[in-house]
Order: C-alpha cells, then sequence, then structure tokens
C-alpha cells in the first residue's frame, strides 16, 4: 500500500511538471486590470484569439498599479489598463514598446438607494463628489493605486477637495480591488467610484445603484502595448505582438464592441 | 568476562550516585544485584553496560574497556520494556535486522522460547505485562549476548511469566550466558543467584557465593535486608 | 447549491477541484520529504545552534502566506534570480510556495512527536546498539499515524490557503485557478452565494480526504498498531 501511496505522489508530481511545460508552449502572459477580467470580456475575447491564431493567452488580472510593476519586473508580455499617465510612464522609462489606445468604457458612482448626498442625477461629477464630502456622507476608495483609484483621486484634486485629512471618518480607502470595494461600499452603505463593467458583473448590489454618470471627466480609456524586449529577454514579442495586433484590427475591435452583458455593450473600441 | 570494575563513580548535581566501586566478577552464571531501593542498583547496572558514561573509574571486560563495540555483544531488559509499535513478531524482526541476522527461523526459534508463538501477529503494545516482558527477554536473547543485564524484569508480573522469565535465564545461564540481575526479590535471589553482590549508598556492601550469603551475609547491612528491617 | 455544483460535475468545476487537489498534495509529500526527516533530526540530536533552529521551526509555522508569496514571486519573476526557469504563474510555483508554507509545520509537529517518542526509545536502542538511521527510521515508521494527523494539518492549511498561491499563481482560469482563488474571484464579483458554494465544496473535499485517512488507519492499525 506504501508503494501505491508513492506511485500516486510521484504521478502527481510529473502531472504538476508536464502542465508547467504546457504553459510555455506558444503561449503569452497578460497583464491586465480585474475591471476588465471580471467583466468576461477575456472570456469573449481570448477564445476567439485563440482560433485565428493558435496563440493561448492567460490573464493575470490585478490592479492597474500593480498590473505596471509586474510588467516592470518583466512578468507579463503584453499590458492592458488603464491610466494613461502612468501607462505613458511604462513606455518612456524603456519598459513598454508602443501604447495604442484600445477602447473606453466610463467611470460612474454607485450609491445607496436613500443617497443621503442626494447626489442622484447630479450632471457633474465634481459637484456630487462635494455634496458627499459635505454630508459626511460614508465613501469607499480602492486605496490600491489602481487605475481607477488614480482616477478617483484625479477626480477629488478636480473638485478641489482633499479626501486624505477624513480618511477614516467618512472617507474609507479599503486598499483592495474593485470588487471587493463595492463588497464593502455595500455593507457600509457607502459611496464608491467604479468602471461601468464591473458594476454591470457585480452580482451583490443589493439596493445599490448608479447614481452620477455621463460627465466627460468620467471617461475611461483603455491601453494596450508590448513589455519591451530589449528591457525583458523573455518576453515573446512575436506572440504579444500578434496579439494587440489583432485586437487593435477591425476583426479584434468589432469583437470588442460585441461583448454584452444584458444586452449592454461593456467596452467601446476606438483604436486608431 | 571476566569483569574489572575499578573505581567507578557516578556524580551527578554533586550527588555521588555510585561511589568508587571496585570489584571483580568471574563467577560464571547468575549474579544478582541487590540493595535497597536507591542504593543505585539500576545506575550500577547502565554504567557496567554503557549506557550512562561514569564520572571517574573503569569497567572493563576480558580486558576490553567499554565502548559500543564491548555493547554489541551484551543486551539488557529493562523493567518497563519499551518495545516498538508494531507487532510482537516485528519486534524481534527489527532486533535481528539491527544486527545483520534476520532470519524468520530464528525469530520464531525465540518467539517459542518465551512462550509468544501464538501470539507473533498481536502488537506488542496490547501485550498483557508479562508477555510484553517475555517479548522483551527474546528479543534481548536474539543477539545471542555473551552478558545480558536485567533489571528488575519480573516486579509486577504474573507469577506465570516470572516462573518462565526464571527458566528461560537458568538456560541461557547454563549454557554460559554471564548474566547480571537486579532484583529486591529476596526469594528470586535465592532461586537464581549463583553469587549476590550487595550495594548500599552506592557502595558494594558485600560480595559473596549466594550460598554463603544467605547462610549468614557479612554485613550488618545485608543482614538487616534479609531480616526485612529498614535501614536509612 | 454546493452538492448541485458537486453533482452536475461541471467540467470547470472539476478542473480547479483537480488542481486544487494536485497542487496541495504534490506539495504536502514535498514538505514530507523535507520537514520529516528534518523534525526527525531535530528531535534526535543535541548540535549547536539546535535551539534557535527549534524557535525558527515554531515561528515559521505562523508564516502569513502572503508573505511567502511575495518572496517566491521575487525570486521566480523574470526579473528575479530565478527568472529563467519560466515558473512563475505555473502550477510549479504554486507547489513550491506551498511547500515553503507547510514543511515548517510538518517539521515542527512532527519534530515534538518524534521527540518523545525518541525519549521513550532512546535507551533501548542505545542498548541494541541500533544505528542512527535505523533509528530515526523506526521512529518515523512507529510514529506513523501520529505524524498522519501532522500530514493532515499540513494539508488542511495548503488547500485553504489563498494567499501564496494567488500571487504566485496569477489566478489564470484554466492554468493556475484553485478553489480558494476561485473564492476570491467570485468574492470579488459579487457573486456571494457562488462564492459560498465553492467553499462548502472546499469544506467537503477537505471532509473527504480527512474521512479517507481516517479510514486509512483504521485499517493500517489493524495490521500492526499498538
Amino acid at each position: 500500500m506504501r508503494l501505491n501511496v508513492a506511485c500516486m505522489f510521484a504521478g502527481l508530481i510529473f502531472s504538476g511538471l508536464t502542465l508547467t511545460v504546457q504553459a510555455q508552449e506558444k503561449s503569452i502572459f497578460i497583464q491586465s486590470t480585474t475591471s476588465t477580467a471580471n467583466s468576461g470580456l477575456y472570456d469573449h475575447l481570448l477564445p476567439k484569439f485563440e482560433a485565428a491564431s493558435g496563440i493561448k493567452a492567460h490573464v493575470v488580472a490585478v490592479g492597474t498599479g500593480q498590473a505596471i510593476r509586474n510588467a516592470r519586473n518583466c512578468d507579463g508580455d503584453v499590458l492592458l489598463v488603464h491610466a494613461k499617465a502612468a501607462e505613458e510612464a511604462f513606455v518612456a522609462s524603456g519598459y513598454g514598446v508602443k501604447r495604442f489606445d484600445l477602447m473606453y468604457n466610463d467611470f460612474v458612482i454607485v450609491g445607496p438607494q436613500a443617497d443621503p448626498a442626494k447626489i442622484s442625477g447630479v450632471a457633474e461629477v465634481g459637484t456630487a463628489l462635494k455634496q458627499i464630502a459635505d454630508s459626511g456622507a460614508p465613501f469607499a476608495s480602492r486605496g490600491d493605486d489602481s487605475g481607477t483609484h488614480k482616477k478617483e483621486l484625479a477626480l477629488w484634486k478636480a473638485a478641489g477637495i482633499d479626501p486624505e485629512p477624513a480618511s477614516g471618518s467618512w472617507y474609507r480607502a479599503t486598499g483592495s480591488g474593485m470588487g471587493a470595494t463595492l463588497n464593502v461600499a455595500v455593507g457600509m452603505g457607502a459611496y464608491a467610484l467604479t468602471d461601468r463593467a464591473t458594476w454591470l458583473n457585480f452580482k451583490n448590489k443589493s439596493d445599490f445603484k448608479i447614481l452620477t454618470e455621463g460627465d466627460a471627466a468620467l471617461f475611461n480609456q483603455y491601453g494596450v502595448m508590448l513589455v519591451n524586449p530589449a528591457k525583458c529577454p523573455d518576453v515573446k514579442a512575436e506572440h504579444g505582438q500578434a496579439f494587440i495586433d489583432w485586437l487593435l484590427s477591425p476583426a479584434g475591435q468589432s469583437h470588442i464592441a460585441g461583448h454584452t452583458v444584458g444586452g449592454q455593450q461593456l467596452f467601446f473600441p476606438n483604436a486608431k | 568476562m571476566p569483569l574489572q570494575v575499578d573505581g567507578l563513580t557516578l556524580v551527578i548535581g554533586g550527588e555521588r550516585l555510585i561511589d568508587g566501586i571496585s570489584l571483580t566478577i568471574t563467577e560464571p552464571g547468575i549474579s544478582v544485584v541487590m540493595g535497597f531501593n536507591g542504593a543505585g542498583k539500576s545506575l550500577f547496572l547502565r554504567l557496567l553496560h554503557g549506557l550512562v558514561p561514569q564520572s571517574a573509574g573503569s569497567v572493563h571486560w576480558a580486558g576490553k574497556a567499554n565502548s559500543e563495540d564491548v555493547r554489541r555483544r551484551q543486551a539488557m531488559v529493562f523493567q518497563t520494556p519499551v518495545l516498538l509499535r508494531r507487532s510482537a513478531a516485528a519486534n524481534i524482526d527489527f532486533a535481528l535486522k539491527v544486527q545483520g541476522l534476520g532470519s524468520a527461523r530464528r525469530r520464531d526459534e525465540l518467539l517459542e522460547l518465551v512462550g509468544l508463538s501464538g501470539l507473533a501477529d498481536r502488537p506488542a503494545r496490547l501485550l498483557s505485562g508479562g508477555e510484553q516482558q517475555r517479548l522483551a527477554l527474546a528479543r534481548a536473547l536474539s543477539c545471542r549476548p555473551e552478558v545480558l543485564f536485567l533489571d528488575e524484569p519480573t516486579a509486577n508480573l504474573d507469577p506465570a511469566s516470572v516462573a518462565l522469565i526464571e527458566e528461560t535465564l537458568n538456560g541461557a545461564a547454563a549454557d554460559g550466558m554471564k548474566i547480571i540481575f537486579v532484583t529486591h526479590d529476596v526469594g528470586q535471589a535465592r532461586r537464581l543467584g549463583a553469587e549476590i553482590v550487595f550495594l548500599h549508598h552506592g557502595k558494594v556492601e558485600e560480595q559473596s557465593p549466594a550460598s554463603a550469603f544467605f547462610a549468614k551475609p557479612a554485613s550488618s547491612v545485608a543482614q538487616a535486608y534479609l531480616e526485612g528491617r529498614i535501614v536509612i | 447549491m454546493a452538492f448541485g455544483l458537486l453533482a452536475t460535475a461541471d467540467a470547470d468545476l472539476m478542473e480547479i477541484i483537480g488542481l486544487s487537489l494536485r497542487v496541495s498534495l504534490t506539495a504536502l509529500l514535498i514538505s514530507c520529504l523535507i520537514g520529516l526527516p528534518l523534525g526527525a533530526l531535530v528531535a534526535t540530536c543535541r548540535f549547536r545552534g539546535r535551539s534557535a533552529l527549534l524557535v525558527l521551526m515554531n515561528a515559521l509555522m505562523g508564516l502569513p502566506p502572503v508573505v511567502v508569496g511575495l518572496i517566491v514571486y521575487l525570486y521566480l519573476s523574470r526579473s528575479g534570480p530565478l527568472g529563467w526557469m519560466q515558473l512563475l504563474y505555473t502550477p510549479t510555483a504554486m507547489i513550491i510556495a506551498q511547500t515553503i508554507l507547510i514543511t515548517p509545520i510538518i517539521a515542527a509537529l512532527s519534530r515534538q512527536i518524534l521527540e518523545d517518542m525518541h525519549e521513550e526509545y532512546s535507551e533501548q536502542f542505545r542498548s541494541m546498539n541500533v544505528p542512527w538511521r535505523a533509528e530515526i527510521a523506526a521512529l518515523l515508521w512507529d510514529g506513523r499515524f501520529s505524524l498522519m494527523t501532522v500530514a493532515l494539518a499540513g494539508f488542511g492549511r495548503s488547500i485553504a490557503e489563498v494567499g501564496a498561491v494567488i500571487i504566485v499563481g496569477g489566478n489564470i482560469d484554466h492554468l493556475t485557478r484553485v478553489m480558494t482563488t476561485a473564492i476570491a474571484l467570485e468574492t470579488s464579483k459579487g457573486d456571494l452565494p457562488l462564492a459560498l458554494a465553492l467553499g462548502l465544496v472546499l469544506l467537503v473535499i477537505a471532509l473527504a480526504v480527512n474521512a479517507l485517512a481516517f479510514v486509512m488507519r483504521q485499517a493500517a492499525s489493524k495490521f500492526a498498531y499498538g
């Protein structure tokens, strides 16, 4: 019996190793954001890309800040995130080859039905934020250096409010991903800034709904770029570039437009 | 054999538990070590077997100082048998294998010798106290030792097991094995002993042939012991 | 819902369960191969620095999985010292992280068990001149049922942790997604009922493994134990 157990374990190890080998065959790693992954976009796109190219793409979904740091460590072939300034810095420092606009959607502010800060229907996001700050109603922030977090900070700044001193009182930085932050917001009846795709896919909405949307300042641009093989020799440049080319091609763009949840389109292709 | 002990001393925590013992044992057969509780009998046995390093003095077997090599030709049965968590047979097999002597026939012989043939596959730790000690004895005999130490092996055992163990020891002694046996059962000492070594407070109080000892001990302490008086 | 999930034997779920078991059991095996001899060594030998090693082993039992994940990530990252092995975001990386996580548990807990047994056996073994290696083998074999509980503790830790595998595995669908990272993902999507159901499935797996170990022990002890 001991022998049997030993054989079983040996088999397990072996299968673990073969899995590794498979993973290295014509495959790429995409460092990307939770918003794109959680919205089901990759489940929609990747099988089509694999069918067209024979390349298997694996997605690591983390916050934009983490994704860029991972890419700087050369742990990815393609970077697909949403924080234009940080992306441009990434390319400028030599880690990215060239950044392309890929698609956009928008951010929204969600909050409880009761809406204590009365922001429902407020068209200007700056005004909405001011009302939240003035009312002292709780606001849940990502606080994790993600694309959404960067956007939120920029919006506060534009509104002339520094939420930092209120951290711990009405301003609550979760330091977590979008979904976790939404769970927290729902749990404590707090407002939150989220990208629309994640919100539409989010299942624990409770009585929350979109309260502020449509302001041009809430525009959310996604960019894609190849990690630079000059900095990271192990980058699978050919396959990674094939993926980017496919995304930017008319076929890829139309597949992005074709991804819907409950009849709603989540991302709007805008490659030039 | 013969055993030569010179100035054997064991000091633990400033206390001289074995206090300069010198003696010679040339007598074949069974030497019985007796004495009150705390006289140092068990420690003395462990020193002779080389399980405890002495503080001073020396132990020589046939002119050779104690060493692992010397110990290889000895065996010991402890007051509480320490058996492996395996079957009775596997316990013997383990001992045989350690000596590179493994054979099923030899194991069966040993189990037969101590009357455990029918219990070979029983987990050793589920045997009765007497059966466990008999198994420990069989294990000790497995290496065909020249010297066998026993530290009160039959304390608290059933009479049948005591009889079987004594019979086995007598047989082994008759075959030329030297046996050094600690007991404070006077009757047992009378039945087995060819020679008595009487310890008191870590010293040898008396060493005499058994017949002489039981007829009239030379020391007053041994006299008191035999009469069942308490000596502090 | 959990049983519904299991009953439908959804292919994706089966893949995730399979990978969870494969990663955690492999990590457990390697941890036992390292941890048991290490535990036996520390239990039976007296050497300089032993107390320090003991304290270290006990302290490492409390290693936060996230820290282990981070350290392994830094080593396996393509820009890290072992980046050339291209192991990041593979099941192998997850096995490495979990091995580091549970080896101290196996070593420290087995050390305690083996040291108690060693105390019991050592005089008898010295009398029999049992060589050191045979002594360790005997301790490991005789302690096998207690050590199985140690192994189960290690397995419980590895199958349940999420912090290490999500960093070095990346929670990649069809490649490195295991039960715990799938639960984290569904939670982040706000699909709490599905996350909870997956959690119950994980519980059922843990129960099944423990029950299997229990049955094996019962069967084996009929033959040998006392």
